[in-house]
This record gives C-alpha cells, structure tokens and sequence, in this order.
C-alpha cells in the first residue's frame, strides 16, 4: 500500500512538474457576479481575434475590490463604484464598462407583467413591512381600475451581499425618508422582514413559490425568465418599463464628465425615459503597474471591448456605454502608467 | 504477499540495522504526518484569530449575546447564527442517525446478499453529489413539495395558541429552519451510513456468529453485540456527519431563508454561521464586517471544540479511546 | 413459565418493530436517493453531448463544454488526494499504533476531529493567506493544497479506525515472527484494512469532488484550457456555482451536466476502488 502511495504522489508530482514547462501567459480579473456573463464573451472573441486568454471569475464586488488590492489578479470588478478618496487610497484607477438596471418582480396571480405601477416609496414601505397586502390603499393609489389580490405581501431578498442590493437599497435610500434612517444602503443590510434567497436564481425560485412574494433581480434574469415586473415611476413623474431603451437613457443624461475617478450612481436620472434602478459597472486597476505589460493587456482588452463589444453585450442584455463616456475612459487611462511613469497605452 | 514470504522477508530484516532504520523513518514520518495536521489546524486557528481580532475588540462579549447583525451600521452580533447553527445541525443529526444506523443494519444484518452491493453503493453514491445539487434540489424539487405535503397541513391543523401553532408559524413556501435541517440530513445520512456499515463489517464473523447461535435476535444481536463492539468508530463516524452538518454552506443557505434574527419557529427563516460567511463573505468591503465573519468562523470551531470535549467526557468510560 | 414465554414473545416482537424499522428506513433513504439521482438525470442528461469533453466553459450563447473544468478537476483532486493520503494514512498509522495513547496522540486526534468540521470555507481562506496572498496570484497548487486539507482528516480517521479494530492476533502473530512493527503495518495491517482505507479515501473523494468554497479563493477558475497549476485553474465545482445560478439557459444545462459527471465520477472511482480492493485481497 506505501508502494501505491508512493506511485501516487510520484505521477501526481510529474503531471505537475510537466504543467510547470506550459506557462501560457495569460490576464486575469476577478470581481463583481453582474457583468461575468459579458466579460465571458468578450474574453471569448478577443481570444479568437487576438490569441490572448482574459479569464474573468465573479467571486462578488467585495472579492473583486480585496483582490486588487492583494495584486493577485490584474484587474478587479465592482458594481459598487469606490468613492474617489478610496480609489486614491488603494492607488487604483476605476472605469465603468456596461450598463444594466435592478427589477422589482412579483409573483401576483392574474396580474401581467408590467401592469402593475409602484413608486419607489411604496416599495420601501412593502420592504419595511409597513404595506402588507396587495389590496392596500397605498397601492390601488397609483393603480386606479385595478382590482389587486387580498393576498399577503411576501418580501424576498437577496441573502447573499449584492450589487444588485447596493443598488436597490441605495435606490430605496434616496426615495424613502424612512429607510434611509431605519435600514440604509448597502451591499447587504438588516433587512426589517422578509426572506433572503441565494443569488438572483433563489430570489426568483422563492417569489415563484410564494404567491403574493416581491423581489428584486437583475434584469438579464427577469427577462430570461418572463417574470411579472412592475413599473416604477421615475424622477419626472412618468412611469417606465425596464427596457433597454430606458436604461440607455438614465447612462445618456448622467454627467460622467463632471464625475471624479467615474464615481457616478445612476439612479433615479431625470431623464423623461429614465429607469429608475440603473447602474453601470466598474473595472478597477492600479495606476502606478508593477507589471506594465500585463497591464496593457488589460487596457488593450477594453479598449477593443468598447469598440467592438457592443452588440454582444445588447445580445445578453446589457446596455453598453455612450460614446462620448467611451472617450473620456481612454483619455482617464493617461494616468496609469508603469516603473518609468510613463503611460502603459498608447 | 503470502505468509512465506513475508517470514522470510521477516527473517531477513530481523537482525540487519538498516531494517531498524527503516522503521525509525517510517515512525518518523507516520509522526511527521501527524503533526502536519496539527500544525495545520493551529495556523487555521491563528488565522482566524488575527482576522477576527478587529470584530472582537470591537463588540467585546456582545457579539455573542447580541442578534443585532447590520452590515449598513456596521454592528454584527453572532447570536442568530450561532443558534442557527446549533438547531439545525442537532436536528439533522437527530434525523440522519437512526436513519444510517437503520441502513447500516439493514445492510449487513438483514439485506438478502445480491442487495447488498448496490443498495451500499448506492449510499455512496449520495455521497458524491456535490453539494450544490443537495441545494438545488431541495429549494427546486423539495421546497415545494414540503409546502404541500408538510407546511400547511400542519398549519391548518393548528389550533391557535397550541404549542403546534407556535413551531409552524411562517410562510409556507418551504424554506426555513426544518427544511434546512432535513437537506442537512440527507446529506449527512450517507457519510455515517457508510462508515458505519464498513465499520459493522469489520466484527468478526464467529462473534456475531455465536451470538446468533446463542438464540439472540437481530437487534439483540445489533445492540449487544455488534454495535458495542465498533463503539469509538461509529462515534467517529457520527463526528463525521456533525462536522459536515456543521460547516456545510451551500446547501444550507439556499433554502433556510437567511435572515440574522433568533428563529422563532421550525418554519421560520433563520441562518448558521457558515451560511452567513458564504452569503457575505466575497461582497464584505468593510473591514469590520469582514472581520465579523471571520470571527464567526472562530466561533463555529469554539462551537466543535464545545461539542467534541463534551463528547469526550460523556464517553470517558475505561477503555474508551475517544 | 408464561413469564418466559411473554418474555420470548417480547423479544421477537421487538425483533420484528427493529427489522421493520431498518427496512423502512433504508427504503426512505433510497427514495430521498432516487429523487436526488432523479432530478440530477433529467436536468443534466441533455446537457450531455462530445462537446462536453472536447470544447472548453463558453459565454453564453456559444459552443462549448467543460473540457478545461475537467481537466483542471482531475488534476487538483489527483494532487490532492495524493497528499491527503500520504498524510492521513501515516498520521492515522502513527494514532493508531504508536503514539496514539500519549497525551500529544489525543491531542492530534482531537484536533483532527476539529479538522472534520471544518467549514470548507474557512480552510479555503486560510490557504488564501498562507499560499495566494504571499505568492500574489491563485493557482491550482493552492486549490490542491485546500482540497488535501480537507481530505486529509477524514483519511487519518478512519485509518486509525480500521486499524485498530484489526485483531491483536494479526499484529501479535506478525511480532511473533520477529517483524519490526514498522514492517508488520505495512505488510499485515495496511493489507488486512485496505477496505476500510479505501472507504475513508473514497468519502473524502467524494466531498472534496464536489467542493466550491475552498477552491473560490484558491484555484479561482479559469475560462480557458491551461494545463499550468500555478495559474488560476478550471473546475468543475466552481463553474457549476457560477453556471447553475445565471440566468442563461445554456449555462444552466452545463452547470447540470457538471453536476451530472460529478456524480457518476465519484460512482466509477467508488467501483472501481472496490474491485482493486477485492482483487487485492485474494492475491
């Protein structure tokens, strides 16, 4: 048995001295869940373009942030943008790469998707447990004409820290007096009542079990799965479907120019189309590179993503950048330079 | 090896130093590999403690005794999950442990021989299943028929203000601290059933034998003879499970509903320490909430420390070895 | 006389309730068996095609399937296992028959049992600190490193289970000869245990096979085909983790299909450990 032992841990040993001799040189990016489908896919045609491997893994916004800090990978992901002092702190550089929105989906027999409207209000009430059945008077205020089930208001949330919470509390934050002073804004909270699923899909399996249940995904993920959504109403007063269309409009009106280091929420824009749960993702690198070839890698991917990455990511439902953003992104990259202090690209 | 050659191979060693050295290395390296895990789990512990330190400090014995868990505020008290923990896997354990000893009697007392391999390969098999699929399962697949067939029964049959009506309040959509408990068991079920039937093997044929042919009964037999005979093994074996009950993340946290607060009832949602580290973990960006995790994971090892002891004096009959 | 014939009558009646009992029981976990298995064949068949084996994780709405998880899967759990062995079975050994009834041989053998509830999560951290943070960069050899520390108690427990419950007769009879200790183990008692061995290895295969928490923070995951452990590796776990929760239906086929082979590689190593077992013994 020492003998098969031995063997085993000699083929093992050799198998791994034989790996050692195929070093391909490769990029790597670790961080934020929401943007890793995309990322997937534009790693996958830049590596038929180019031959170069980018390997993407979502392991969370917080792990993305750490990570890039530790400098075990070359570039970190975040769907909660870093405050500038952070950015300067950590002597990072941050930029936003696509666009997509957070949305509220309900499981309410009879009830089409899109049919009902809520305010942002009314929904911080429905997360506090302040409204708790669908025939509320609140609720039949913005839906005059609709008769809303007695049934009893089932709050799903996340369980697992989110962007996607980060920006529905955050949302919540700015439109509720009440839950910004009772719960805040987070990638995860003290949720007052409700139940927590795992990741978009547990949200979306515990809603469709439980009639009367509201929840919040991401987009990709309602509309992969024809779940009921509601409307919400906007800052200009009107009332918009999460589309595409209406994401683009929040990124169009923000004033990325006039934004530090792209630290930028775009929630609730002013825009008259504007979805009010929109937000952009970010990329993080470290702007002083100890490896400027790696690093320019990294910038090179990007740039091509933007150049050519877009209707890939429409395909999968994310709503790519303004061109004029695009532009001031490659002029922010001027300060991110190598050993020498000089620009890594271009 | 036949027995000639092995004598032989006796006799030749017997005399020769180098024989001797041989087996003063290989004690030494049984040794090495001893306290390699020592050494291993001791930098865990060092780890943790360094990690946690911050959060401890900070909330001083509090984090213990307090619910109050809020990444927003930046307060974390371990309550919750702390009694989370306990629950379920206690359950669990309650559970899966008359089920794999069930099995692992059916297995080697009862079942008519050509059952035998594949029903215990079988129980293998489970296993095998990553835990994922455990999770999948049962919030897809268990849930709802959980909600059916269990929760509102034994909602409906309440009557108000009976201690029933008190454990099953909640929403009946499956999820929650029983349903936890019971994707825990299936899980565990396996690793102790197998261990315990390969460990009900191992007593030799003439001791059941002869027990048999003293007239005593199958669960004579079991209790008396076989069971007491394999003693500290099965208590290995149920280690095993609890330890996997203990820390397991996936499976838990799709389907107990997570939330921080005590669980008021068998159906209510709640959260364990390891489900709460996997939750939030990879998103924690504060220091202080990453630091509460961790502390949460020292706690968990207190816990298992807490439960191994108390293992151990419960057992600490002469010749016990535990 | 009808005391002891209401005695008999008692003892078979409880006879009966305990066999029912077992019967019952093992049906209920084959049913909870069959349903898993169930759920697991249909969702994870139809993902299964040459694809799989050949074509690495695409994006979705590509080709591909989950050749570079695979691969990099059988690499780190075979690195793995390889030192979880090496390390239970001789730390088990010495446990079991040469320090084990010293203060410092409770002492391991505390500590191991802690190691076997270790939350798989947290021993994923700590590699994270002692091997990905210092070397700056997730690597296979750490993914390994991770999955061996979790192996490696279950091996060592039932290692020294097993041995010890070897008859005192083998050992004598091995001593009687004039073996060195060292030599009587290894010829007599690994022999005589290798079942059991086996079985502890084969539990410990089957729950770091299917391990995502430990390999997050160490192995990573890796879109692309690499054959270099000291890079961020493909694995199965971790793309089934990040597959089955997405909102694309091609990825959830595969992360069931993962699952699927998952499942029915650790079923062909349980099967065929037991034959090399058997084949073993009557050699």
């Amino acid at each position: 048995m020492l003998k098969q032992l031995g063997a085993a841990f000699g083929a093992a040993l050799i198998v791994a001295g034989a790996t050692m001799a195929n070093a391909a040189g490769t990029i790597s990016g670790a961080g934020a869940t929401f943007p890793a489908p995309v990322y997937a896919k534009w790693a996958e045609m830049y590596k038929a373009q180019s031959g170069v491997s980018l390997n993407y893994q979502a392991i969370g916004s917080g792990g993305g942030i750490k990570q890039i800090n530790a400098s075990t990978v070359d570039f970190g992901a975040s769907d909660k943008p870093l405050k500038p002092d952070d950015l300067a702190a950590g002597g990072l550089a941050m930029f936003p790469t696509v666009i997509g929105g957070v949305v509220p989906v309900m499981n309410l027999p009879g009830v089409k998707p899109g049919a009902i409207k809520l305010t942002g209000p009314q929904i911080a009430d429905i997360y506090r447990g302040v409204i708790k059945k669908w025939n509320d008077p609140l609720l039949a205020k913005t839906n005059p004409g609709m008769t809303l089930p007695a049934l009893p208001i089932t709050v799903v949330h996340r369980s697992d820290g989110s962007g996607t919470t980060f920006l529905f509390t955050t949302y919540l934050t700015m439109k509720a007096a009440h839950w910004a002073s009772d719960v805040g804004a987070n990638d995860a909270v003290s949720w007052p009542t409700g139940l927590g699923g795992k990741g978009n899909d547990g949200v979306a399996a515990f809603v469709k079990q439980t009639p009367g249940a509201i929840g919040y995904v991401e987009y990709a993920y309602a509309k992969q799965n024809g779940m009921t959504y509601a409307q919400l109403q906007n800052k200009a007063g009107k009332f918009v479907s999460p589309t595409a269309e209406n994401f683009a409009a929040a990124a169009a009106g923000a004033k990325w120019a006039s934004a530090p280091g792209f630290y930028l929420l775009l929630l609730d824009q002013a825009a008259p189309n504007a979805w009010p749960i929109t937000g952009a993702t970010f990329i993080l690198v470290h702007t002083k590179q100890a490896k400027p070839a790696d690093g320019r890698e990294v910038l090179a991917f990007f740039d091509w993503a933007y150049k050519n990455g877009d209707a890939a990511a429409g395909q999968l439902d994310y709503v790519p950048l303004p061109p004029a953003v695009k532009d001031l992104i490659r002029k922010s990259w001027s300060k991110i330079v190598g050993p020498d202090g000089k620009p890594i690209y271009r | 090896m036949t027995d000639a050659a092995l004598s032989s191979a006796a006799g030749s060693r017997r005399a020769s130093p180098r024989g001797a050295a041989v087996a003063k290395v290989f004690e030494g390296l049984c040794f090495a590999a001893a306290t390699a895990l020592l050494a291993a789990l001791g930098g865990l512990i060092v780890s943790l403690v360094i990690g946690g330190w911050p959060a401890l400090k900070q909330f001083g014995f509090g984090f213990l005794t307090s619910a109050e868990w809020n990444p927003v505020t930046d307060v974390y008290g371990a309550a919750g999950p702390v009694v989370g923990t306990l629950v379920t896997s206690t359950l669990a354990l309650v559970i899966a442990l008359p089920i794999a000893g069930g099995v692992a009697f059916f297995l080697t007392e009862l079942c008519p021989a050509p059952l035998r391999r594949p029903i215990g390969t079988a129980v293998e098999l489970l296993a095998g299943i990553p835990s994922i699929v455990y999770g999948m399962w049962g919030l897809f697949v268990f849930a709802p028929l959980f909600s059916k067939y269990v929760q509102l029964p034994l909602m409906m049959a309440a009557t108000p203000g009976s201690l029933l009506e008190k454990l099953t309040v909640g929403i009946p959509n499956g999820s929650g601290i029983l349903s936890a408990s019971i994707i825990l068991a299936i899980m565990i079920l396996p690793f102790m059933a197998a261990t315990l039937r390969e460990l009900l093997l191992t007593v030799p044929p003439g001791v059941r034998e002869s027990a048999y042919g003293l007239g005593a009964t199958t669960a004579e037999v079991v209790t008396s003879v076989t069971l007491p005979y394999v003693r500290t093994g099965a208590i290995g074996a149920v280690m095993l499970g609890l330890g996997r009950a203990l820390g397991e993340t996936m499976a838990v946290t799709f389907i107990i509903g997570n939330s921080h607060g005590f669980p008021k009832s068998m159906f209510d949602s709640g959260s364990t320490i390891a489900s709460t580290i996997a939750n939030e973990f990879t998103e924690a960006t504060s220091p202080v909430h990453a630091s509460a995790l961790i502390a949460l994971g020292l706690v968990l090892f207190v816990i298992t420390f807490a439960v191994l002891g108390l293992a151990r004096l419960l057992l600490r009959t002469p010749g016990a070895r535990l | 006389m009808t005391a002891s014939a209401s005695k008999v009558a008692r003892r078979k009646l409880t006879n009966v309730v305990f066999e029912a009992f077992c019967v019952v029981v093992t049906v209920v976990a084959l049913v909870a068996l069959a349903a898993i298995l169930w759920s697991l064949l249909s969702q994870g068949v139809g993902g299964l095609n040459l694809d799989i084996f050949t074509l690495s994780t695409p994006a979705p709405g590509s080709r591909g399937g989950l050749a570079n998880a695979i691969v990099g899967s059988l690499m780190m759990c075979g690195l793995a296992m390889a030192i979880a062995l090496v390390v239970g079975v001789l730390g088990g050994t010495w446990l079991a028959e040469y320090g084990g009834r010293s203060l410092y041989g409770s002492v391991v053998r505390f500590i191991n049992d802690v190691l076997l509830s270790a939350p798989s999560i947290l021993v994923g951290l700590f590699v994270y600190e002692i091997l990905v943070a210092p070397m700056k960069g997730f690597s296979g050899f750490a993914g390994s490193v991770a999955l061996a520390l979790l192996a490696a108690p279950v091996i060592m427990r039932t290692t020294e289970d097993v041995l010890l419950l070897q008859a005192a007769t083998l050992r004598e009879a091995g001593v009687a000869l004039g073996a060195p200790l060292s030599l009587v183990i290894r010829s007599i008692l690994w022999r005589s245990g290798t079942s059991g061995i086996l079985t502890g290895a084969l539990l410990a295969f089957a729950r770091i096979s299917g391990e995502t928490a430990p390999l997050l923070f160490t192995a990573l995951n890796n879109q692309f085909f690499s054959l270099d452990l000291r890079h961020a590796t493909a694995n199965l776990p971790v793309v089934i983790f990040n597959f089955a929760l997405s909102a694309y239906d091609d990825w959830r086929r595969l992360a069931w299909a993962g699952a699927l082979l998952i499942a029915a590689f650790v079923l062909a190593v349980t099967i065929l450990a037991r034959i090399v077992a058997k084949e073993q013994r009557r050699s």
